[in-house]
């Protein structure tokens, strides 16, 4: 099994006919996924390479049953875009556009959770979602997944989601799922969303989750595994040596406390029996590792 | 993108949050005008974006025109916390009666807005969260409802605000919020806000960091982008739209995403080296912004080795392969490159290269193997030694 998307699911793109919309949609249809639609307010009745465009996510909805979509629009109409997925009743919606401000996102957010909320948003700012062989929404590159699992992978960086692949890949270990969170301050799905997920699928044995410094999203998601997971967990946490942020006035320091240092995310990590390695390779290994005593 | 406290008051009263008056200056002699036209006695205070000015003596009472050439000679040019006094705030003194403080961020556990408020604001605010943090009366806040000026009295009521003071607080704060939305602010901080012996509420420092995500809707906020930054290597990067930090190690890092590019340093310095920067180019780089980064990166003397690191998303790795060549024939790159590249049309990038590695360009296929050969070229490499 997998998880949030499987072989059935259906995408519509939002923006396939812009430049990314178009590379990203098609590379993911040719990988397999049931890229049924495209959406774009000025070319509809055209097609791309195939793929039908609608003027809006009801009517592709309509005319397709697509029942997940990837917005790939940019950021000034990014979150008007997700909100029109989830009035047409899309429940799975996949945002990779990078940019978008802050105060939209949390509006976005708090409007989904308030009006559409069996809607369920991954990302934005994320490199999307693969479960290698079935389905393929985002900008993942699918030839650096293996299918087949046992392994489901949550990361909230883009480029190490891929890096996390690759490891297992290389060393023949398969991924059910590999969800990425994406790193903006409103992340519409986060760690506690895809452990609950990975915990509940059979078919997921092992977790590995990538995280990053700042926020106490590493901090609250070690706090769930240590109270409900029953998987193992290994963990890479970027950033042990990044420069200090620039530091967000006494207001950042009022709220996050000591957490936000990769240092004590790695530390409450291990604390919940996570075994936390110090670079992705490792990560890679101490994953191997446990999928051989399975 | 952090404002200085000059910049946030000029950003409150644009939003009708009462300041101080006065002016900025970057001259003793333009001190000394800024002064003549307000009242004595006047603030001379240091813009640096740190906090403990005052500590440090950034920033001094002056009671006439002598006092003013003095402390702004003094303070012009002083080091506080690593950071150099270019420009100073010269503004009208107050009279405090009493300091609290304010400010609104996002609460990103609970993806809401949260404001903070106390009765005992000032300097040794984070000592007062930690020793009393009954003292910092929070609210949380929905985007989708907003702040009203009801809700705001009910909270400076609770937080303990001083009666008389209390309205002119809650219509502050309410304007307070207004700014952090509309003007799109990660934080909008005041402490101290002050309640003055001749019963005036206003914001006698402005901690404000704007959200760069939303540049594109603020005009304004083109005219502090010059004093961002100070470091030339990150004035000359955000020149060309690259998110670097500088950092003082030997070897150059480009990677693509903020955590690759975490990552990269962690692993440069397990191997036994050490970053001269931070640099994410992003998703979707192209060969201008390859050559960009390489130019950034080689402009730092301290660079011994530039180690590229790429894993392809949005970013094609061919387009990287071609920015990488495209560069070296743009500008003499002085170090050792050391490539890794991985990802979308990895093995087209890889074809590009080929035929061009040699002693100065190296391409390794991992990122350890990577690191350590971009650390073992910089220690070799003695260039200007």
């Amino acid at each position: 099994m997998s998880i949030f998307v499987d072989e059935n699911t259906k995408v519509v793109v939002q923006g396939l006919t812009g430049g990314q919309g178009r590379f990203h949609g098609v590379r993911n249809r040719d990988y397999g996924t049931k890229v049924v639609a495209g959406t774009s307010p000025n070319k509809a009745g055209t097609d791309v390479e195939g793929i039908p465009v609608y003027a809006n996510v009801a009517e592709a909805v309509a005319a397709t049953g697509a029942t997940a979509s990837f917005v790939v629009v940019p950021p000034a109409g990014a979150t008007a875009a997700i909100l029109e997925a989830a009035e047409a009743g899309i429940e799975f919606i996949v945002c990779i556009t990078e940019g978008i401000p802050a105060h939209d996102e949390a509006r976005c957010y708090n409007t989904l959770k308030r009006d559409f909320p069996n809607t369920r948003l991954l990302g934005p700012n994320c490199p999307g979602i693969i479960s290698p062989g079935k389905c393929n929404i985002g900008i993942t590159s699918g030839d650096i997944a293996l299918p087949g699992g046992p392994v489901g992978i949550v990361s909230r960086s883009g480029t190490l989601t891929y890096q996390a692949l690759h490891e297992l890949s290389q060393q023949g270990v398969g991924q059910t799922t590999c969800v990425g969170i994406g790193g903006d301050p409103v992340p519409g799905t986060n760690f506690i969303d895809c452990l609950e997920a990975f915990e509940a699928d059979p078919e997921t044995k092992a977790v590995m989750m990538i995280g990053e410094i700042g926020g106490s999203e590493e901090e609250r998601a070690a706090d769930y595994i240590a109270k409900h997971m029953t998987k193992p967990v290994v963990s890479y946490v970027a950033g042990v040596t990044a420069p200090p942020g620039r530091k967000m006035g006494h207001a950042g320091a009022i709220i996050s406390g000591s957490q936000g240092t990769a240092q004590a995310k790695m530390e409450a990590l291990a604390a919940a029996g996570v075994q936390v390695a110090l670079n992705p390779t490792e990560a890679g290994e101490l994953m191997v590792a446990i999928v051989k005593n399975l | 993108m952090d404002l200085f406290e000059y910049q946030g008051k000029q950003y409150f009263a644009r939003y009708g949050i009462p300041v101080s008056p006065g002016g900025e200056a970057d001259t003793v002699d333009e001190a000394v005008a800024v002064a003549e036209g307000l009242e004595y006695p006047v603030v001379v205070k240091a813009q640096v974006r740190v906090g403990g000015r005052g500590k440090a003596g950034g920033i001094k009472l002056a009671e006439n025109v002598d006092e003013v050439r003095e402390h702004a000679s003094n303070i012009l040019g002083m080091d506080i916390k690593g950071h150099t006094v270019h420009r100073l705030w010269i503004e009208r003194s107050s009279d405090i009666a009493k300091e609290y403080y304010v400010s609104f961020t996002l609460d990103r556990p609970n993806k809401v807005y949260i404001g903070m408020m106390s009765k005992e604001g000032g300097v040794d605010i984070e000592e007062v969260a930690e020793t009393n943090p009954d003292a910092i009366v929070k609210l949380s806040i929905n985007p989708l409802d907003g702040l009203d000026e009801a809700t705001a009295l009910k909270w400076v009521n609770d937080a303990g605000i001083d009666e008389p003071a209390q309205a002119q607080a809650a219509s502050l704060i309410a304007k307070l919020y207004t700014c952090y939305v509309e003007g799109d602010c990660d934080l909008a901080e005041i402490n101290p806000l002050i309640w003055t012996t001749d019963g005036i509420v206003r914001a006698l420092d402005a901690k404000v960091t704007l959200d760069s995500n939303a540049s594109y809707r603020h005009p304004e906020w083109e005219v502090w982008e010059s004093t961002d930054t100070e470091d030339p290597r990150e004035a000359m990067a955000k020149e060309k739209g690259l998110n670097y930090i500088g950092l003082s190690g030997t070897v150059g890092i480009i990677a693509n995403g903020a955590g690759l590019a975490m990552s990269t340093l962690d692993v440069v310095n397990q191997v036994g080296g050490s970053a001269a920067n931070f640099l994410d180019i992003g998703g979707g780089a192209n060969a201008d912004v390859m050559a960009a980064a390489l130019e950034v990166v080689n402009s730092d003397p301290e660079v011994r080795a530039i180690f590229v690191n790429i894993f392809g998303g949005i970013t094609k790795v061919d387009d990287v392969a071609n920015g990488v060549l495209e560069a070296l024939q743009r500008v003499e790159i002085t170090s050792p490159i050391v490539l890794r590249l991985d990802g979308t049309n990895a093995e087209e990038g890889r074809a590009i290269l080929k035929d061009h590695l040699n002693d100065s360009l190296v391409a390794e296929p991992t990122m350890l193997d990577a690191a350590r050969k971009a650390v073992e070229l910089a220690n070799a490499n003695t260039k200007g030694r």
